[in-house]
């Protein structure tokens, strides 16, 4: 689209992206109080950014934080500007990047993986096929009767897209992903 | 009333409240969802309620307060309509750093979410536009809400917030907590302190330079008085030359001797030029908004640049920077100050020669010149006049948007931070009249004056009912063309001259306006009567409309056209018809 590049006549000067565009996670720990979600959402699409994935709940509940893990997409420029913009929500404690302290570490991502339930209906012979290769993706069946199985599946997200192409011509019905969970490796916390 | 701890109905929380964060005046307008409110200020005196016409107007009345004085500027209004009309001007503080706490009514928390009369998502529609907001459910949550509200407005980067109280809570009973004693959420603690390390950094380079200036801005005015004091030792010590963003003037004095005049879009041309030109820039409070930058790769090609900022967010935003300095501009100029003295004994003192050589090269351009009338009132000759006849006294200026609000910049000289109220990042017209009785409120014995475009005042033009109820004898001072200029100026840049929609047809009678609502209104349109009638203004004990009339035509220069460089501005001398028309070529035209 370069539709964005060419507007009216204004008073604005747009320049042209140079740098190139990577994807990053972002970990932010937040208050868990009304509307945060909407803060964070309201900034990205407020601001132009991209959101990939988005993961959101509490993990300690007595201190009342949740975490939000989003997967997002800009230049170098424009990641940096998301983090400075996140931590100046009210309720967001932390924001780290991620991918930028797992290349610190010398790593190339931080550990990120996704759930997944994949509904698949058929009779027949393709059953055994189907099941032949979800035990191949490690995925577990949590539901089935003569007509369907309903898998659950865990990795990276794109072991979870070559699952669901697998599928689809073996009956697939239904999809429902977590969105990214993400944690960089090492003793060290967040 | 004393104790730490007191039942009281949330109504009375409220008012308790205000009390206790230092709140003496309140802008608002009543309504159902506030009701139980305004019946407790009817029950009191310690806190003198403004009843406006309009709550934009509110707004911009707490925003010109908070400005001239440094403290939290306070609305109240109630749910639905009363809360949108607000959100201009919570926008428009969010952008400018004005510290607001606006207190909305909402319909009974068992009502939410059930399209109620006067209903809207308060909290939804001004999530954007505030730095924070809440929607009090439980009335013991209250009182630590609004304390929080007033510690949230005014520390770090200032700006609005919002507390969305239904009238539920507002009749309940529960307990009051002091500030003191009040819990804060931990997530929000802004830096101040900066760090030493990059200060160091930063005076370092400021002594290898040789083509210095230093850009400040609102920032500087925000951090309150001493930051103002520092700034001006800093620009004594090391005899840089200094500009200023539109939201920074006063803060270095007009009158100072190393002042360039206000920068960027239609800033002077030895400030633009100081800009381009110079090897160290010293950006002080200012966010490189686009009307200061002009086109950003072409920006102080070949500058090193400080940037000291109290939003992390501001820096490397817009333009990247060599030494980023987070923290209080105050707190951060102090240790420069102090750092410099030291640091600068061994520099030569003429090292700077050929810089000023090049400054009063640029001075000499008068880029701010215009062609003087007998016949007309010119509107710089207007502001220039006004400000010889305005500036022995004890004045406030506040400015309306547009061509008014840029010959305003330029030609009155502000010697003094909190004397001028404008709206720079929002540009929202109507802004000026409504801050400056907020400005009058707060300084009942000032001159304060409204500079006015004849589009711009007609926004907010029924505050006149509200200045006349208080007595509050502001002066609106309406620089009459009959356009809206600013508009005009860009269709005969950008739009081969058709002027759509900026001629004002139907101009009302601003004198007998006045007069309808019960002020005085003057009249002037020769040159040799201005000063007489300017003099009947400043002594006039009542709000007063002065209906300036103007040249027509005239246009704000010097200007940097779209998709150009600070070193390619558009000089009034220069600013032929033809060269307007020209101005931005058939590739700047594409791409701006």
């Amino acid at each position: 689209m370069n539709a964005q590049l060419q507007p009216t006549g204004s008073a604005y000067f747009i320049a042209k992206e140079t740098q190139s565009v990577e994807s990053h996670t972002l970990s932010v720990l937040v208050d868990n109080e009304p509307g945060v979600l909407a803060r964070v959402i309201g900034l990205f699409s407020g601001r132009g950014y991209n959101i990939e994935s988005l993961t959101v709940s509490e993990t300690e509940h007595e201190a009342h934080l949740s975490r939000i893990t989003i997967v997002t997409r800009g230049t170098p420029g424009v990641l940096e500007q998301i983090k400075a913009q996140l931590e100046r929500i009210v309720p967001v404690h932390r924001v780290v990047d991620l991918t930028v302290r797992a290349r610190m570490l010398g790593q190339e991502r931080p550990i990120e993986r996704e759930v997944a339930l994949v509904k698949v209906v058929g009779s027949g012979e393709t059953r055994a096929e189907t099941l032949r290769l979800a035990d191949a993706f490690h995925a577990k069946v949590v539901d089935a009767t003569v007509d369907h199985f309903i898998f659950e599946i865990t990795g990276k997200s794109s072991k979870i897209d070559q699952f669901v192409s697998v599928m689809k011509p073996l009956g697939l019905n239904e999809i429902c992903r977590t969105g990214i969970a993400a944690m960089n490796r090492g003793p060290q916390g967040m | 009333m004393s104790g730490t701890e007191m039942q009281m109905t949330g109504a009375e929380i409220v008012l308790q409240a205000l009390k206790d964060n230092g709140v003496t005046d309140i802008f608002g307008y009543p309504g159902g969802a506030v009701l139980p409110i305004y019946d407790e200020i009817f029950q009191q005196d310690d806190i003198q309620h403004i009843l406006v016409r309009h709550e934009q107007g509110a707004g911009h009345m707490a925003e010109g307060y908070a400005r001239s004085t440094g403290k939290v500027g306070v609305v109240l209004v109630t749910s639905g309509p009363g809360a949108t009309n607000v959100v201009t001007a919570l926008q428009d503080a969010l952008m400018d750093s004005i510290p607001l706490v606006c207190l909305s009514g909402q319909v009974p928390t068992t009502l939410i979410g059930s399209d109620a009369f006067q209903e809207c998502d308060t909290v939804g529609i001004t999530r954007p536009c505030t730095k924070h907001n809440w929607l009090v459910k439980d009335v013991n949550e209250l009182a630590r809400t609004i304390h929080e509200a007033f510690r949230i407005a005014q520390s770090g980067r200032p700006g609005p917030v919002v507390v969305d109280i239904p009238k539920d809570v507002q009749f309940a009973t529960g307990t009051y907590t002091p500030p003191s004693v009040s819990p804060i959420q931990s997530s929000y603690q802004p830096k101040k302190q900066p760090d030493h390390r990059r200060i160091q950094e930063a005076v370092e380079l400021m002594r290898t330079a040789r083509r210095p200036v230093i850009y400040s801005g609102g920032g500087v005015v925000n951090s309150g008085p001493e930051a103002s004091r520092l700034l001006r030792d800093l620009v004594e010590i090391t005899d840089f030359p200094i500009t200023s963003t539109l939201m920074g003037l006063g803060a270095y004095p007009a009158s100072g001797k190393n002042w360039l005049g206000m920068l960027g879009m239609h800033g002077t041309y030895e400030a633009n030029m100081a800009m381009h030109d110079c090897d160290v820039m010293v950006c002080i409070g200012a966010r490189f908004d686009d009307r200061i930058t002009g086109r950003l790769n072409a920006f102080a090609p070949n500058s090193k640049k400080i940037h000291i900022d109290i939003d992390p967010s501001s820096i490397n935003k817009n333009v990247r920077v060599d030494i980023p300095v987070v923290g209080d501009v105050g707190l951060a100029l102090e240790e420069m100050v102090m750092l410099w003295r030291s640091a600068a004994k061994d520099l030569a003192k003429n090292r700077l020669d050929d810089w000023w050589t090049s400054v009063e090269r640029w001075r000499a351009r008068k880029s701010l010149s215009y062609t003087p009338s007998n016949d007309v009132i010119m509107p710089q000759y207007a502001i220039q006049r006004l400000y010889e006849l305005t500036k022995d006294r004890d004045t406030y200026i506040t400015t309306e948007v547009g061509q008014h609000q840029m010959w305003a910049a330029q030609f009155y000289g502000f010697e003094q931070p909190n004397r001028w109220m404008t709206s720079g990042g929002l540009g929202t017209m109507g802004y000026g009249f409504p801050a400056a009785i907020g400005v009058q409120v707060a300084h009942p014995e000032s001159l304060v004056i409204d500079i006015a475009g004849d589009a711009s005042i007609q926004m907010c033009i029924q505050e006149m009912s509200c200045a006349v109820q208080y007595n509050l004898p502001v002066k609106i001072f309406i620089l009459n063309n009959q356009y809206m200029g600013m508009v005009r100026q860009w269709q005969q840049l950008l739009h081969g001259n058709r002027l759509s929609n900026s001629y004002t047809e139907a101009m009302p009678d601003f004198v007998k306006l006045a007069e309808a609502y019960g002020g005085v209104g003057i009249r002037c349109d020769k040159p040799q009567d201005l000063d007489a009638a300017i003099t009947q203004m400043i002594d006039t004990k009542a709000p007063v409309i002065f209906d300036c009339r103007v040249a027509n035509l005239a246009n704000c220069f010097p200007m940097i056209p779209s998709g150009k460089a600070h070193n390619e501005m558009l000089l009034p001398d220069e600013a032929t018809d033809e060269a307007v028309a020209n101005a931005i070529d058939a590739k700047g035209r594409q791409l701006v």
